[in-house]
């Protein structure tokens, strides 16, 4: 499953002259949805496990998730400080499970550390911490804060002439920080064309919708009129994801931001739009029918919707 | 005695700049629309490519600096340091105290010498709470010379950097060839009875209540801790040791600056009787940089009262302070 294995495999790792062109094997689009699924099935797994954390957005970004790690971005799993890679900074740091289930799964790590998460001692810190795993690029979770570090990448790499990329996913609701606006101001003005933000448009925060807190839209025009290049897609949709972020990659001049509406939750049908699941985990019987729903058969999650033993959070 | 005085640390901080951007490409500069006010202004003309105003932004100036850094730059960030430090405070936090970024905030307009003004751009507040990220040195230099011996070495180590310049001319308390290292403090005068420990143009102040107090037969040796964290805590102790008394003298607010830092050393390593010449509590306001120092007891002779109320409570260690 994992493509570090595929290469593996197919023994690439051992021919230097390939390495230096392309250090890690994409998955093809097929193959995508399979690794969707396993990124949301680890997802459910830590959570479960650690009994804190952020599920809803965690499971809502993990098809961006999954076209960036595995099939767009320019990164060695095995040479997480190669100078040449694409940088990925997760602004919305509370969706740091469904991160380090990418990277797992991409080879960073074991995937048996995932089971770590949120513990003392482990690397798999609650929020994103460079200290404990340098590939994060970026210490978040204080929110608004990951466009303006994003910048600054893409602002050294623009003046050492290099040519990797900046990958920011941020989240709708930290949009209403006004540090994200002072990034996007700068990153419009500068024409920062190497830096793709992507919005997790999932349309909930902690406290509610939000469209009822504080209404974002219209986001795409807002985006625009900072002197950006904006795209609204289905945020599940693997293909349009992949389209949107080639078409962001082909397009000089402006900074790119792609608002993809997802769905919090996504996968999980007890877990879909119910915004409990924001920052609570799953119990063990969650977690159980959660797995399961994932593999296919959403039976044990339909009975613990009808005995009524599902919270619901957000409506 | 009237000191000669020197230029403000702020425009030795530009020059300084100047001599860096030439030694190592990898010093960026970006600043806040105050680099007319800051002297970053001087590095801009010269390095146009190296050199970004970001716009009245002070937030997104410091996460700027923290992505900077991670791509193996020396970013050297600048604004007034109320606005630095408070309106970029959670991302000094996350941007740069916790990745422990190789970033120098080298904010200008420190205390309330700013003079008119007013409270709003006045900085009583900038140590304490600098000083509170984990990770972060934090230097007051006292003079032009100082200030850029003291900001080369900030860019010669790697870790972020709090350094505070200020507006008006500095008196002149160093040669320029006088060597500095930071966290080790200056034993800039010798003497028995009293130790007067200060930074930034209280260095000035407090030479001048020196020779003041030995006119009266009062022997007052003089420190400057440019580096207040980490502390030079050896020479807080030889000090404490040799001369029984201490008084701090600083233009910061007393909660949380030098005076703080030097107690907490000196109840630690050998307890003495120890007086604070500092803003009690308060924003400063409109008024002259000499009348508000003067207003706010920031001067040679506030420190003279200082000295000596400490030396009464040297001889009878009975009687309080205040």
């Amino acid at each position: 499953m994992a493509a570090r294995n595929r290469r593996e495999l197919t023994g690439l790792k051992k021919i230097g002259i390939i390495k230096l062109i392309m250090p890690f094997v994409p998955l093809t689009l097929p193959e995508l949805p399979r690794m969707a699924l396993a990124i949301r099935k680890e997802v459910i797994r830590m959570l479960g496990r650690s009994g804190s954390g952020h599920p809803g957005g965690s499971l809502s970004e993990a098809d961006l998730l999954t076209c960036l790690f595995f099939h767009l971005m320019r990164h060695d799993p095995a040479n997480p400080s190669w100078e040449e890679r694409d940088r990925f900074v997760l602004s919305k740091g509370h969706g740091c499970p469904g991160v380090y289930a990418a990277m797992a799964l991409a080879g960073y790590f074991p995937k048996e550390e995932l089971l770590t998460l949120r513990r003392l001692g482990s690397r798999l810190q609650g929020h994103p911490d460079t200290r404990f795993l340098p590939m994060l690029e970026a210490c978040t979770g204080s929110l608004g804060q990951g466009l303006s570090i994003s910048c600054g990448i893409a602002l050294a790499a623009k003046m050492d002439r290099k040519d990797h990329r900046v990958y920011c996913l941020m989240s709708d609701g930290e949009t209403q920080e006004g540090q994200t606006w002072e990034a996007a101001a700068f990153a419009g003005f500068h024409g920062l064309d190497r830096l793709i933000a992507l919005v997790d448009y999932n349309k909930f925060q902690l406290d509610g919708k939000v469209a009822d807190i504080m209404d974002l839209e219209p986001l795409a025009k807002k985006w625009e009129s900072f002197r950006w290049h904006a795209q609204e897609i289905d945020g599940h949709d693997i293909l349009k994801i992949v389209q949107a972020v080639r078409q962001a990659q082909a397009a000089p001049g402006k900074p790119h931001v792609i608002l993809a509406h997802t769905v919090k939750g996504k996968g999980v049908s007890f877990m879909e739009h119910n915004n409990y699941f924001h920052g609570v985990t799953p119990t063990a019987e969650e977690t159980e029918a959660a797995l399961k729903e994932l593999d296919g058969d959403p039976s044990l999650s339909k009975a613990l919707v009808a005995a009524g033993k599902i919270k619901m959070g957000g409506k | 005695m009237t000191p000669r005085l020197g230029l403000a640390t702020r425009d030795a901080y530009g020059q300084a700049l100047l001599e860096l951007g030439r030694e190592d490409p990898r010093v960026v500069v970006l600043d806040a629309d105050l680099s007319v006010s800051t002297k970053t202004n001087l590095f801009a003309k010269e390095f146009p490519d190296r050199f970004l105003n970001v716009g009245i932004a002070e937030a997104n100036l410091v996460g700027l600096a923290g992505g900077l850094a991670h791509s193996g730059k020396i970013p050297f960030i600048s604004s007034f340091a109320c606005f630095m430090i408070c309106k970029g405070y959670d991302q000094l936090r996350m941007a740069v105290a916790v990745p422990r970024a190789n970033v120098k905030v080298v904010a200008s307009h420190g205390g309330i010498s700013v003079g008119e003004d007013g409270a709003s751009q006045q900085s009583v507040e900038d140590i304490a709470l600098a000083a509170s990220l984990p990770g972060f040195t934090v230097i007051v230099p006292a003079d032009e010379h100082a200030t850029r011996a003291l900001v080369k070495a900030a860019a010669r180590m790697n870790g972020p950097v709090y350094l505070r310049t200020g507006r008006p001319k500095a008196p002149l308390v160093y040669e320029a060839d006088s060597s500095f290292a930071i966290g080790k403090g200056v034993l800039l005068r010798e003497g028995k009875d009293v130790t007067l420990a200060a930074n930034g143009l209280l260095v000035g102040a407090a030479l001048a209540a020196a020779e003041a107090l030995a006119a009266d037969g009062i022997s007052a040796a003089v420190v400057d801790l440019h580096t207040v964290k980490p502390l030079d805590e050896e020479l807080i102790e030889r000090q404490a040791k040799a001369t029984g008394a201490i008084v701090t003298a600083e233009e910061h607010q007393v909660w949380g600056g030098l005076g703080a830092a030097v107690s907490q050393a000196v109840a630690r390593r050998h307890p003495v009787p120890m007086e604070f010449v500092a803003i009690q509590d308060t924003y400063a306001e409109s008024g002259k940089p000499e009348e508000l120092m003067e207003k706010y007891g920031l001067t040679a002779s506030g420190i003279v009262q200082a000295a000596r109320r400490v030396l009464k409570r040297k001889r009878d260690p009975s009687l309080r302070s205040g």
